[in-house]
């Protein structure tokens, strides 16, 4: 169970929040002209990393606001919470 | 009664205070401050139950959580009765009821003790290689183990108790009240730290609080005493909150901890009523302290589990701290110094030792020098080879042992004994910290695993001997210093204590000591509860198993209610030296929460009955309820189903209900329907995206249906969207599906296309809606709103008006799920009830008939109507369904458009939605049925399956919607549907069975 600093209302409980699943994942602008691999690319290839990953999180009972984790999924530790759009602040 | 084993003068037990309790139905007596164990052993009672395969009688062990044997039912009452309790743990209260759980009939005479004759048959794994042939028999197997092993009864009544949970924030959370503990709290709530301690007992002090003994001082006083002063200083510090009886459960991530207050157990049950039973601390630290000391090692040798054996430890507390005397002639088993403090003691309190066994070659410690002064008898170099006593041990035999310790050498003699203590070191009780994610390390000179301070997640720190410090002496200064380092303080008042213990020397470690008798002909146990043998292990490692945690499995040692805080070490120990591996490399099981036991109550809390889960209602539940509605689940809220009249069974209510709505007219309450308000100046480029149909060209007070798919294309949800002005919409969703969709549409809102100008609110609650259908609806709310022109002229079907009733504002929608010419007013919740009686008031001389969701899944699927979830199962896209007329084919984008021509869904023989009819048209097919066209095919190839069903009263025929392989080319072609004693034939038919031209929505 850990915690987690929401980038608007501050440090909360997990439970407030849910996953998202891996982040700057962009959805393709023009789909149609992507071919049906390149599309299966976006739709369900994810990353299942031990480690560090980069991660969406939406703050569903709070703000609602969906924003960017850096967690290492090997002891849970969050390295940096950052706004959607905002660039990672540690390396991907 | 006698209590000759109650010595007197003991300031833990309370003997003014008598308390009279049962045990198998014997009316025996204990005082206050005894715990059940204790009160037995002053009865001289040591037999208390059954071990698990063999039915050996087996005693109480220890004193404390670690107890494998004595594990008792409490109370008879059905909804009370509590099993699996550990009579070392129970406080005795006055009117105690307690029963050995493993035994049939009886603790003395029990059936399956035949099993302990059988034990050659009844090796390692031996349930894996009987009970699992021929598979078929398993269940009646099954029925034997569980009836034979017996482990408890639980209660068979609802739980009358009162469980509570309750939030907690401190600066410093101390686990465990030991001398480490207290130095611990001290130190951090004296430097304004917000500190919690914790303990699972009802008095501080672990064990020094009762150990007086000339070797260990404290500035000159024994031990005992200053803990007991400075105990009771901290109890006046301001920002220390101190818990008894409460032990830790879990330890999480982030310093987030689990643990369970006793508040009544301990209680006379006349004094427990209206009071919470026990409370579960949910508690976030901002730093942990562990200091949850150690437990004492069993030894491993020939017949070492009868009643009468016990840790030594055990019996030095029952002695010291409950004044009970485990036994009259007492010897004592040893690799260490420990069972020298027990000695002192026993011999203190005028108790007879006849011997002490110990396996190393000498120790000068001044503890032992005590002992040699008390002129008992100490066999070095000895071992223990066999123990006889079947209810209870009455002799010891020992030999001596060979200079390598692997056998034995000499003459054995026999020794008269009704109580042996064993002492086989310590174990560090390190569960909280691995729980938390740390990582061990192990310490080859006494073989301990301790935690590994580079491999800890949070912040905390283990001290004391949980931390691999046994010596009074390293406890206290180690303590002291860790805690000054982990708290930043610069001086503490431990700083310059000056503390004497005895300095243990030497300690010598034999995990399976050796017999005069071959390893197959003993029983070395070593894990009491689960039975298994050092013979089991060794027997696993020959047939092949390796890693630690099959070892375990297959022979379930440290897999019983204790966990095998008591045998872990020893089974590790034995594969290590089995294997010639390194006990380090090998590592430990998983200690996995909880440490001990945790009720369901405690864990549910008050979250149970109504609590459970929210539960929903509409605006107009009373009214429903007043006129007798059946409700439905659909998620959280309440939906009226349907309307008995007179005794009418369902089918009979959804009949008339049906039947009214479509001659003349029916009322539904559709408040449950999510609800979305959508503006800003980009909410028709919004729409266009999330809908696979195009919006922009929607007319101001115009409404359209609206499918929405997932990305992969397949369909999730559909619903009207309602144009209000240039930039509003109202978009109404299915009553399952509302904050899934909310969710997903912020979901891209916020993320994928941040640059549309379009707000989204849920008024879902805000807003009731009631759904009037039928060929008399006009006349209906012509009544209700009569100024509001309804002709198809003004007011045409898919459209909408801003109207008002009684002066209050509604939004009038003329939409239909049913076929019908209808209506939907929608209007502030608050007012909806009584809108809805206008409607009722209205329609009296049109029988207006309130008609429930089963109705109205009868009348949509009348007309082919789909219900997402239920005719669809996130596995459909639109094509699928037939819906190809709703893709925006010119659209540039939607949501999911591009999955709709992926290779998987552009195949013709996907599953298709279809119309069925039955050749008998009384036959009414079951939901979820199997389609099948071949019946003598093996295997059956399955083609579909039936998706709605309903019998139809105003076609007077049985309907169907199924999804089938291919089901666009299917029309007119014969199926089956093959039912348990029947087979029907079914022909494939168009999707909708009703008012195929749409006549009736402007009738
Ligand atoms: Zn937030």
């Amino acid at each position: 169970m850990f915690i987690i600093i929401c980038p608007y209302c501050g440090e909360r409980d997990q439970t407030e929040f849910s996953s998202g699943g891996e982040a700057h994942i962009v959805r393709p602008k023009q789909p149609t002209e992507l071919s049906d691999d390149e599309w299966a690319e976006f739709l369900f290839m994810r990353k299942n990393i031990k480690g560090i990953q980069f991660e969406r999180w939406n703050h569903s009972h709070g703000c609602r606001k969906w924003f960017n984790v850096v967690r290492d999924t090997s002891n849970d530790k969050i390295h940096a919470v950052y706004k959607m759009g905002e660039k990672p602040p540690i390396n991907k | 009664m006698s209590q000759e084993l109650r010595i007197n003068n003991n300031k833990f037990i309370d003997q003014t205070i008598r308390l009279s309790f049962k045990f198998n139905g014997e009316k025996l007596y204990g005082y206050k401050g005894d715990t059940l164990a204790s009160a037995l052993l002053a009865n001289n009672i040591h037999l208390v139950g059954r071990s698990f395969k063999y039915h050996r009688p087996r005693g109480i062990m220890t004193c404390g959580s670690e107890e494998p044997n004595a594990i008792v039912q409490i109370g008879k009452d059905p909804s009370l009765t509590d099993p699996n309790v550990r009579a070392t743990e129970i406080e005795l209260y006055e009117g105690l009821e307690a029963f050995s759980q493993n035994c049939w009939p009886n603790v003395k005479f029990d059936i399956g003790g035949i099993n302990n004759l059988l034990s050659p048959l009844l090796p390692a794994g031996f349930y894996y290689k009987t009970f699992m042939w021929p598979a078929s028999f398993w269940e009646k197997y099954e029925f034997f183990i569980r009836h034979s092993a017996g482990l408890g009864k639980s209660p068979s009544k609802p739980d009358p108790d009162i469980y509570d949970h309750k939030y907690y924030h401190c600066d410093v959370l101390v686990v465990g009240g030991g001398i480490s503990g207290i130095i611990a709290a001290k130190l951090s709530a004296e430097n304004n730290n917000e500190t919690l301690l914790l303990d699972d007992k009802n008095t501080l002090g672990g064990t020094t609080i009762y150990q007086k003994n000339d070797c260990f001082q404290i500035n000159g006083t024994y031990t005992n005493y200053w803990l007991e002063k400075e105990i009771n200083n901290i109890k006046n510090i301001k920002n220390l909150t101190i818990k008894t009886r409460t032990s830790l459960a879990a330890y999480h991530g982030y310093n987030y901890l689990l643990a369970k207050e006793n508040l009544t157990d301990h209680l006379n049950p006349d004094e427990r009523k209206d009071k919470i039973r026990q409370r579960l601390w949910k508690i976030r630290a901002k730093k942990v302290i562990i200091a949850t000391g150690s437990i004492e090692r069993p030894l491993i040798f020939n017949n070492n589990d009868r009643p009468g054996i016990m840790l030594s430890s055990a019996i030095k507390k029952f002695i010291d701290f409950y004044g009970v005397k485990t036994g009259k002639e007492i010897s004592l088993f040893t690799n260490n110094d420990s069972a020298y403090e027990t000695a002192i003691s026993l011999k203190k309190s005028g108790v007879n030792i006849v011997s002490i066994i110990d396996i190393r070659d000498i120790s000068s410690s001044k503890i032992v020098k005590e002992v040699e002064k008390l002129n008992i008898k100490i066999y070095w170099k000895h071992t223990v080879v066999n123990t006889e006593g079947y209810r209870r041990i009455s002799f010891i035999e020992i030999m001596q042992l060979s200079d390598d310790g692997s056998g034995v050498i000499g003459k054995k003699i026999k020794l008269k004994s009704d109580c042996l203590g064993i002492s086989g070191g310590w174990t560090p009780m390190v569960h909280l910290f691995t729980q938390s994610g740390g990582k061990l390390k192990f310490r080859s000179d006494d073989n301990v695993f301790l935690p590994d301070k580079s491999k800890t997640p949070s912040d905390q720190i283990s001290i004391g001997s949980c931390n691999g410090d046994f010596d009074i002496k390293d406890i206290i200064l180690n303590s002291n210093k860790e805690v000054k380092t982990f708290l930043g303080i610069k001086n503490s008042s431990f700083d310059n204590l000056k503390v004497e213990s005895s300095n243990e020397e030497k300690k010598k470690n034999i995990w399976l000591l050796p017999s005069d008798k071959p390893i197959g002909k003993t029983k070395p146990f070593l894990d009491f509860q689960n039975d298994s043998t050092a013979k089991d292990v060794k027997l696993a490692l020959r047939e092949g198993f390796k890693s630690i945690e099959h070892v375990k499995r297959y022979t379930t040692t440290g897999m019983g209610t204790d966990q095998g805080k008591l045998s872990n070490m020893h089974a590790l120990g034995i594969i290590a030296e089995t294997t010639g591996t390194n006990m380090g490399e090998l590592g430990t099981t998983t200690f996995r929460p909880p440490y001990t036991p945790l009720t369901f109550g405690a864990i549910v809390g008050r979250n149970v009955g109504e609590f459970f889960d929210h539960t929903r209602k509409t605006a107009m539940h009373n009214w429903h309820v007043q006129n007798k509605a059946k409700f439905e689940n659909v998620g959280q809220w309440k939906r009226a189903w349907y309307y008995p009249k007179n005794g009418e069974s369902m089918f009979e209510a959804v009949q008339r209900e049906s039947k009214a709505a479509r001659e003349s007219v029916g009322i539904l309450d559709a408040s449950t329907l999510g609800k979305i308000d959508i503006q800003g100046t980009d909410a028709s480029e919004f729409l266009n995206r999330v809908y696979t149909n195009a919006w922009s060209k929607l007319a101001i007070g115009k409404c359209r249906y609206g499918l929405m798919l997932n990305e992969d294309g397949m369909v999730y949800d559909d619903g009207v969207t309602t144009r209000l002005g240039e930039n509003r919409y109202i978009m109404t969703t299915t009553t399952g599906g509302a904050a899934n969709v909310l969710s997903k549409l912020e979901d891209y809102l916020q993320t994928e296309w941040p640059e549309l100008d379009v707000y989204l609110t849920t008024v879902t609650d805000h807003f009731s809606t009631i759904s009037i259908c039928g060929p008399n609806s006009k006349k209906i709310l012509n009544k209700v709103i009569p100024y509001l022109d309804l002709s198809n002229e003004n007011f045409p079907h898919m459209s909408f008006k801003n109207s008002k009733i009684n002066g209050i504002k509604c939004r009038v929608m003329r939409i239909s799920f049913t076929g019908e010419h209808s209506y939907e007013i929608n209007i502030q919740s608050n007012y909806s009830k009584n809108v809805w009686e206008m409607c009722m008031n209205a329609g009296k001389d049109y029988n207006i008939t309130p008609y429930g969701t089963e109705t109205m899944h009868l009348l949509r699927a009348e007309k082919g109507f789909i219900i997402t979830g239920q005719d669809t199962d996130g596995t459909m896209t639109p094509s699928d369904l037939q819906m190809d007329w709703i893709i925006g084919k010119k659209k540039f984008d939607f949501i999911g458009k591009r999955s709709l021509y992926r290779s998987d869904t552009i195949r013709d023989d996907r599953k298709q939605l279809v119309g069925l009819l039955t050749d008998d048209p009384k036959e009414i097919l079951e939901e979820g049925a199997q389609i099948v066209e071949k019946l003598n095919q093996k295997p059956v190839e399955m083609l579909g399956h039936v998706t709605s069903s309903y019998f139809s009263p105003n076609l007077n025929k049985s309907i169907a919607l199924a999804v089938m392989k291919s089901g666009k080319k299917l029309k007119g072609k014969k199926f089956f549907v093959p039912m348990e004693n029947k087979n029907i034939n079914v022909t494939v038919t168009d999707t909708v069975f009703f008012d195929k031209e749409n006549k009736r929505l402007n009738a």
